[in-house]
């Protein structure tokens, strides 16, 4: 899967562990029974046992315990908030410092990606055909899972490489593309076809699909960040977050950055894009977000990374309106807001900044009209699935982050890859009906 | 996938990993759940006659953080009721025909009371036995268990009772607990036996309690010796089946046990001769599961090889394991310190200051940092520093000599072999 080379964009987050640290740690977990981490990992990884194959010197077994479980371990082992996931829940806390599972399962996975053997094999072929729309961790997941269980899938991607918001979203110095690709390109050896540049709805009908495929995943994840909606925003210098992130790390510079960045929000997008802009070089930027730091859905340790990088933070603020001079931003209207956590505006407390960029990352938008063309019954265009990823539709299922209703819970890799994993089974299920 | 059945003197297993006669193997429950986890065989909890266990039987030995390196056991043999073992064992055997049981057995010295249990045991179709020769507590005391197993004599004696009933292999279980086990084991060999299996557990006492000065662990304020096993006796049971199977009168093949825990250890006592391992004390600490690991380890090891079969390892480094005599003389290794990842904690320096040879210098460089040199010409290359440097491979230990020149203590002497 040929990409031109991606910027880095500086050191990562965190560092590979070092070996000695690799040994110490490894022998310090106590290899628990039904252990705590476990459970608390959406997929369910065995992870005492992962850990006891490093400490005994089998690596190759060690990725095959991670990836077996998580299509997306090597992902998953970076960006994985595990501070709420498996470390979290690690015997050891909060005592003393739980087992660094997530820098045990990157080497393990990074071993596996230099050493490059194929762990999984494609199951006998069912003569069954799965079409899965997007390939990003949730699609990808599902594919893999499907063709170990001997379907044929074919994937369709619209963008111009598979890996969705992991290889054109999150940020370079907490996931580098080729992580995502390396990922993408185990599910390709398992004989799936990867068609990317193709859009379902435009490149191919859905109807098509559906007349084609004997089932069909939906993974189309979410759209692009939606407008703040003031005036101004059509400005020179008004950015997407996600436009951003992506020109960060394909060209390794954004045009038109200047010196004083607002970056619109107070989630891991907004944390994103404001970390790359002071790695690109802009001096002041800071994040303005409407209710109180606690309501704030970033992770207490992106917000801790954000404020090592230099950024700042404004809460209980919301923009009025882009100043503009020129067609190019100029300044930002505020409005304080109630510390109440309502978010409702104070009558008279606007004040006015000079910015040179404003960048939105207020969540994202839906893909209603896709959903639609299936027949698939969603809210707001968020899937209506059941526990099985079953849509209204007995052949079309859904996954990840289009599936994923706000304020249930997060939309993580994680759960992308364990919804994808889910969808898997129900359609091999499904496939099965009749035929046992 | 390699091929990791293994064939012990006739006896087949799926895998080498088989569960040593010990707590794990006390009933059907255990046994079906092992099999069910993976291990490819199991030696039934010794079967003999009716004895009574005592509560506070074992105790553990940690090094630093970590738990059970080694653990003493005051525990007899099975005490549940023959007649209940015997239908367990039937149980097991008819939900995994393909794993073989093989019954540990323990009597009294005479051929009669041998020949009754040989024979009250393999109407349940048993693949083996294994004679316990090595129980080094209480049973001894009766004049059974090591009390046999010191005795070349008796062990020979009692290896051909058996085989006069036995009509399935005969494995001999050894007792460490002796100067030289080649001893016994060759009189295993001429009674007649199949396979030998060592090693049991070794004498030892836990500990003293500073407070109450109970011994550990203490039954109402006292304590007898107990048998010690776990990763701490690893070396030793290693060498003595090296022992063992570079022995020209030890001519049948050898079940290596003692302080196996991992693919790793199993493959050392392979190569050193064992054509299966036992093991007891791992399980005891991390319960069955572990042996997935060992499975997918060791066929990972042969795999990255290229090695089909697990068979082709046994005893590949027994011609390497030889008498002191026959070592190269004129073989030398010096330590070499890496700059770049030494962390200056001096634990090499003064290891090699007070207790080798002072051969490794303090010295500062250009930018006043501290470094670690070695005087090659004095190193005598005992490897010390490069053990107690807490940086893996930060100490290597280099060859220095021309790599050809082969000069041994019994030429130099003309010592006759
Ligand atoms: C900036 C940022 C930082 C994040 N940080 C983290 C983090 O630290 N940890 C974490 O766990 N999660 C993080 N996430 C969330 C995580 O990336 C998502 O939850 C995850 O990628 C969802 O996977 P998905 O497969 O459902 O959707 P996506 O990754 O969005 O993939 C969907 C794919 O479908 C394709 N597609 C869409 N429509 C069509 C169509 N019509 N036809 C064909 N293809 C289509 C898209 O191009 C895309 O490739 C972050 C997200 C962002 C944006
Ligand atoms: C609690 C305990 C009970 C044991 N009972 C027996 C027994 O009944 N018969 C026997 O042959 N060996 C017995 N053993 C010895 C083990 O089978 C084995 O030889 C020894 O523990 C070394 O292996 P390990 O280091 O893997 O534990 C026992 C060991 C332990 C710890
Ligand atoms: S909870 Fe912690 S110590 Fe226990 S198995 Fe998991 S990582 Fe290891
Ligand atoms: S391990 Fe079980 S049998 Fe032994 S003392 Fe504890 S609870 Fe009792
Ligand atoms: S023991 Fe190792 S790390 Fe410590 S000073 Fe010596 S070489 Fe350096």
């Amino acid at each position: 899967m040929a990409m031109k080379p991606t910027f880095a964009l500086g050191p990562p987050m965190a560092e590979p562990l070092a070996p000695l640290d690799v040994i110490v740690e490894a022998n310090r977990c106590l290899n628990c029974y039904d252990a705590p981490c476990t459970r608390a990992c959406p997929t369910g990884i065995d992870i005492p046992r992962f850990i006891r194959r490093i400490a005994s010197g089998d690596k190759a077994g060690a990725a095959r315990t991670i990836m077996d479980a998580n299509p997306m371990g090597a992902s998953c082992a970076r960006v994985c908030p595990t501070e709420e996931l498996c470390e979290g829940a690690c015997v050891y806390t909060p005592d003393a410092p739980a087992i660094r599972i997530g820098q045990l399962q990157q080497h393990a996975t990074d071993w596996l990606m230099a050493d490059g053997r194929a762990l999984f094999s494609p199951g006998t072929p069912s003569g069954k055909r799965v079409a899965v729309v997007g390939g990003g961790p949730a699609g990808l997941s599902a594919a893999r899972d499907l063709a170990r269980l001997g379907h044929q899938v074919t994937v369709f991607e619209r963008d111009d490489l598979p890996g969705g918001l992991n290889t054109y979203g999150i940020v370079p110095y907490r996931l580098p593309a080729e992580v995502a690709l390396w990922e993408a390109e185990q599910v390709r050896r398992l004989g799936v076809d990867i068609r990317t540049g193709v859009a379902v709805g435009t490149g191919v009908a859905a109807a098509e699909l559906l007349a084609e495929y004997d089932a069909i995943v939906i993974a189309c994840g979410m759209g692009r960040v939606p407008h703040l909606g003031i005036p101004g925003e059509d400005a020179g210098g008004v950015w997407d977050a996600l436009d951003f992130i992506r020109r960060a790390k394909e060209d390794g510079a954004v045009p038109g950055l200047g010196d004083t960045v607002a970056v619109i929000g107070g989630g891991n997008t907004a944390i994103d894009a404001a970390t790359a802009s002071k790695r690109l070089g802009a001096s002041s930027v800071t994040m303005f977000y409407r209710r109180g730091a606690e309501r704030m859905t970033a992770y207490a340790f992106e917000i801790e990374f954000a404020r090592s990088e230099g950024v700042e933070f404004r809460h209980c603020v919301i923009p009025k309106r882009i100043v503009t001079n020129e067609g190019r931003v100029a300044g930002l209207e505020l409005i304080r807001t109630d510390t109440d956590g309502s978010a409702r505006p104070i009558p008279g407390s606007a004040y006015t900044i000079p910015v040179d960029n404003v960048i939105r990352a207020i969540g994202q938008s839906r893909f209603a009209a896709l959903l639609d063309a299936f027949g698939v019954i969603h809210e707001h265009g968020v899937a209506v699935v059941d526990d099985d990823m079953r849509t209204n539709q007995p052949r079309v299922f859904a996954a990840g982050d289009c599936m994923f209703r706000a304020g249930a819970g997060d939309a993580m890799v994680v759960e992308a890859a364990e919804r994808g994993k889910t969808a898997a089974r129900s359609i091999d299920a499904f496939l099965r009906e009749g035929t046992a | 996938m390699a091929d990791l059945s293994s064939n012990l003197a006739g006896i087949r297993s799926p895998n080498p990993f088989w569960l040593a006669s010990a707590p794990p193997t006390n009933s059907g429950y255990q046994v079906m759940r092992a099999f069910a986890a993976g291990w490819g065989g199991a030696v039934w909890k010794t079967l003999g006659e009716p004895i009574v266990n005592v509560t506070s039987r074992f105790a553990g030995l940690n090094a630093g953080a970590t738990k059970m390196i080694g653990m003493n056991n005051i525990e007899l043999i099975t005490d549940r009721p023959l007649d209940d073992n015997l239908r367990e064992i039937a149980a097991c055997k008819a939900a995994y025909p393909d794993r073989p049981i093989v019954a540990s057995l323990m009597t009294g010295c005479t051929q009669r009371s041998w020949h009754e249990l040989v024979n009250a045991v393999q109407d349940v179709a048993v693949d083996g036995f294994e004679l316990n020769f090595g129980c080094p507590h209480g049973m001894s005391e009766r004049g059974m268990g090591s009390a046999v197993g010191q005795d070349p004599a008796l062990v020979e004696q009692i290896t051909r009772w058996v085989k006069e009933a036995a009509r399935v292999p005969v494995i001999v279980k050894l007792t460490p607990n002796i100067t030289d086990v080649r001893y016994t084991a060759r009189a295993a060999a001429r009674g007649g036996a199949d396979a030998i299996s060592l090693i049991n557990t070794l004498n030892s006492l836990m500990g003293v309690d500073l407070d109450t000065w109970n011994p550990i662990p203490h039954v109402d304020g006292k304590s007898s010796h107990g048998g010690f096993c776990g990763p701490a006796v690893k070396p030793i049971a290693l060498n003595m089946v090296g022992e063992c199977a570079r022995d020209p009168q030890v001519t049948v093949p050898i079940s290596g046990i003692g302080g196996i825990a991992t693919w790793r250890d199993a493959v050392e006592f392979m190569l050193m001769g064992a054509t299966n391992v036992q093991v007891c004390t791992a399980v005891m600490r991390d319960g069955f599961r572990i042996v997935a690991d060992m499975i997918e380890g060791l066929n990972n090891y042969l795999d990255d090889r290229g090695i089909a079969s697990v068979a082709e390892i046994v005893g590949k480094t027994v011609p390497r394991f030889v008498d002191w005599n026959d070592l190269n003389l004129d073989y030398k290794i010096v330590a070499r310190i890496d700059p770049a990842t030494c962390i200056n904690c001096n634990r090499c320096w003064i290891a090699c200051e007070d207790a080798a040879h002072q051969c490794i210098d303090r010295l500062v460089d250009e930018t006043g940092a501290s470094v670690l040199e070695v005087d090659e010409e004095h190193c005598v290359g005992c490897n010390l520093c490069s053990m107690v440097c807490p940086v893996d491979e930060c100490i290597t230990m280099v060859r220095v000599d021309d790599g050809e020149s082969v000069h041994t203590w019994r030429e130099r002497l003309s010592v006759p072999s």
